[in-house]
């Protein structure tokens, strides 16, 4: 068993209460933090513990907080961002539905440690249910004095809030969270100024995720070096993933970071393997925006060596060979998924949620999904397939925010590996209507000398 | 989209005013702007969708332009610019739900509600619609209801079966 820091006590009954989440140990941390360290040995102590960003982009926390600007007199703001919107992705739900505490702990002892007095928890409308859960957790957290006025008699005061978004993926953004937060569409801003200078109504900002604050308690319960201790080289810690697709057993799991791949998937302790005894075609390790690999480079990195659950590992290769850690959603296709398909279903989905601020993306995501539609559908042309190819390079990197690459990568890593499954929906137009391409050549474990790598 | 015929007066409740009292109170002074998006919710679950009219009234509350809360409205998919059924059924459409029959229910709903995406079932009951990822991929298919935003997981077409079934004789 792998250690759990955020998930230790999720099956105890009654844990989204404040007295059992109390009783299992719970505000230790802010008790902790408020009467024996002051704000800067705080963030002093999540330097330390190599924690990176959990929302996607992996940036180091610590470090995002050290840069904030403190002007006097002038407001500081901490926004968690719960907008979890990303395909693949549904690890904050589950944390804020069964152990909401952790995240107004967390909230708490990160807001004294960056000299916040007013937080907001952003989350996405949908999560109505959560909201709920979220503001009952504040009320009683308010109650019992860890909330509100002179926190534990520390004279440190703080009010936080719950604030629903309208549904729209781009509100994950960070910027396109703090417009929204002030009333606005959600377009990203342009950057710098970057919100640890100017966020929410220009003053200075952080913006982390749900789990990345939630895991500031045991972090400050057990001290940054223990916490450094878990995991493997820059990937510290532990690490929730949300498994999807055909495995036996999909949810969230929290893993130490540095587990294999393969045991991952085939582990009866996580996903029991894939579902109805078919065997794996390919994964997305990190949410819907980072490449898709095949079986083969899923399990093993292309000299042989096993992938790790972990930011180097996932990335290994770089886009020829490798994926990336982002969201932690974890996506397993079967033998009988069609990867034009699935291709096609997520350029819908990112030119759905362009903010259409720029041409690159707003036009870029709207011929992607026209031209896989035409493929999927059985009138593509072979052509087609550099032009998405082509299409996808002109919207990486020509954007205001990353929406683009992220719209644009899927696509590409579905070409360079899958390339002869989109050339059979040309030459098989009949079939590809009525049958999946199958697994052909992708099968795990295949020899490091099948391996093709286009790019 | 903001048709003429949909003009019709609206007024709204005392406790829909005391909500938006509350909200406004979490912002910073003069940030009141914040409270539009949690605003046109408490509003969309008492009229069921957001009018013109009703938008303007938010306008006026908020002391903005109209423009400011008609550009928010139109951004944001949760919110509906018409009227829909008293149940609208949102479900999940995107990549790792199909993976696992997203699509069969979709089709099952169009065919045993007898409407299409976007329509209104002639007793009012009833619409639905394909959204994008709603953060439930392991438990999918998934569908929800607002205004609560009631889940369902692991949906089968019985399931869905069941679940007309019970709010149509609700
Ligand atoms: C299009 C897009 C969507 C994003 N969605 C989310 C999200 O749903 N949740 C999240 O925490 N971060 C999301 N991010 C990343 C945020 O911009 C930001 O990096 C993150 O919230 C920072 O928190 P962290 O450092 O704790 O990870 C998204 C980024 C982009 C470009
Ligand atoms: S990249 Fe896309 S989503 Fe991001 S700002 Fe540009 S148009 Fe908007
Ligand atoms: S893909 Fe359906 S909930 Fe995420």
């Amino acid at each position: 068993m792998g250690r759990k820091l955020l998930l230790e006590h999720i099956h105890v009954p009654g844990i989204n209460t404040l007295e059992v989440y109390r009783q299992k140990g719970g505000y230790r941390a802010l008790e902790k933090a408020i009467k024996t360290l002051t704000p800067d040995e705080v963030v002093e102590e999540v330097k330390k513990s190599g924690l990176r960003g959990r929302g996607g982009a992996g940036f180091p926390t610590g470090m995002k907080w050290s840069f904030l600007a403190k002007p006097e007199r002038v407001a500081r703001y901490l926004v968690c961002n719960a907008d979890e919107s990303e395909p693949g992705t549904f690890k904050d739900r589950y944390l804020m539905t069964y152990i909401p505490h952790a995240l107004i702990e967390g909230m708490i002892v990160s807001s004294y440690a960056l000299g916040a007095n007013t937080s907001y928890i952003y989350v996405r409308g949908e999560m109505m249910p959560q909201i709920r859960i979220l503001e009952k957790a504040i009320a009683e957290a308010k109650n019992a004095g860890l909330l509100g006025k002179n926190i534990l008699g520390s004279g440190y005061d703080l009010e936080l809030y719950v604030q629903p978004g309208g549904g729209a993926y781009i509100c994950g953004e960070e910027t396109a969270l703090l417009e929204s937060l002030e009333g606005k569409r959600g377009n990203p801003r342009i950057k710098p100024p970057f919100p640890a200078i100017a966020g929410l109504y220009g003053c200075p900002t952080v913006v982390n995720n749900v789990e990345s604050i939630a895991a500031v308690v045991p972090i400050i319960n057990n001290g940054g070096e223990e916490y450094a201790k878990i995991g493997i080289g820059r990937s510290t810690g532990t690490k929730l993933i949300s498994a999807s697709g055909n495995i036996v057993k999909p949810g969230v799991y929290e893993i130490e970071l540095g587990l294999p791949v393969e045991e991952f998937i085939y582990s009866d302790e996580w996903c029991g393997g894939i579902a109805n005894g078919k065997q794996l075609k390919a994964t997305v390790a990190g949410g819907s925006s980072v490449p898709i690999l095949p079986a083969n480079l899923s399990l093993k990195l292309a000299n042989g060596d096993p992938r790790l659950m972990s930011y180097e590992s996932l990335s290994e290769g770089g886009f020829a060979t490798g994926s990336m850690m982002g969201s932690g959603g974890f996506i397993a296709f079967d033998e009988d998924q069609c990867i034009v398909r699935n291709t096609w279903n997520f350029a819908r989905f990112y030119h759905h949620e362009s903010c259409g601020q720029c041409s690159p993306c707003r036009e870029g995501t709207g011929w992607m999904e026209k031209v896989l539609h035409r493929l999927e559908y059985g009138h593509g042309k072979m052509s087609d397939i550099d032009l998405l190819v082509n299409v996808a390079k002109n919207i990486e990197g020509n954007t205001i925010c990353p929406l683009g690459d992220a719209a644009a990568w899927p696509v590409a890593s579905a070409i360079r590996h899958f390339r002869d499954e989109f050339e059979w929906h040309v030459k098989e137009p009949a079939k590809a209507l009525n049958i999946n391409y199958g697994l052909a050549n992708y099968a795990a474990p295949i020899a490091k000398a099948e391996v093709t790598i286009g790019n | 989209m903001l048709k003429v015929e949909e003009q019709q007066p609206v007024e709204f409740s005392p406790s829909l005013l005391e909500k938006f009292g509350e909200i406004v109170k979490r912002y910073p002074e003069g940030k009141h702007k914040s409270g539009l998006l949690p605003i046109l919710h408490e509003t969309q679950a008492e009229l069921g969708w957001l009018s013109t009219n009703a938008m303007d009234k938010i306008a006026a509350y908020l002391d903005i332009q109209d423009i400011e809360v008609y550009e928010v409205a139109s951004f944001y998919s949760m919110y509906f610019l018409k009227p829909q059924g008293k149940y609208v059924m949102e479900v999940c459409r995107t990549g790792p739900c199909c993976l696992v029959g997203a699509e069969n229910i979709m089709i099952h709903l169009e065919q045993s509600l007898g409407v299409k995406e976007g329509e209104v079932t002639s007793d009012g009951l009833f619409s639905w619609r394909g959204v994008e990822c709603l953060a439930a991929c392991g438990y999918g298919p998934v569908l929800q209801i607002g205004p609560e935003y009631t889940f369902y997981e692991n949906l089968n077409e019985q399931k869905v079966d069941e679940l007309i079934y019970d709010l149509r004789n609700k």
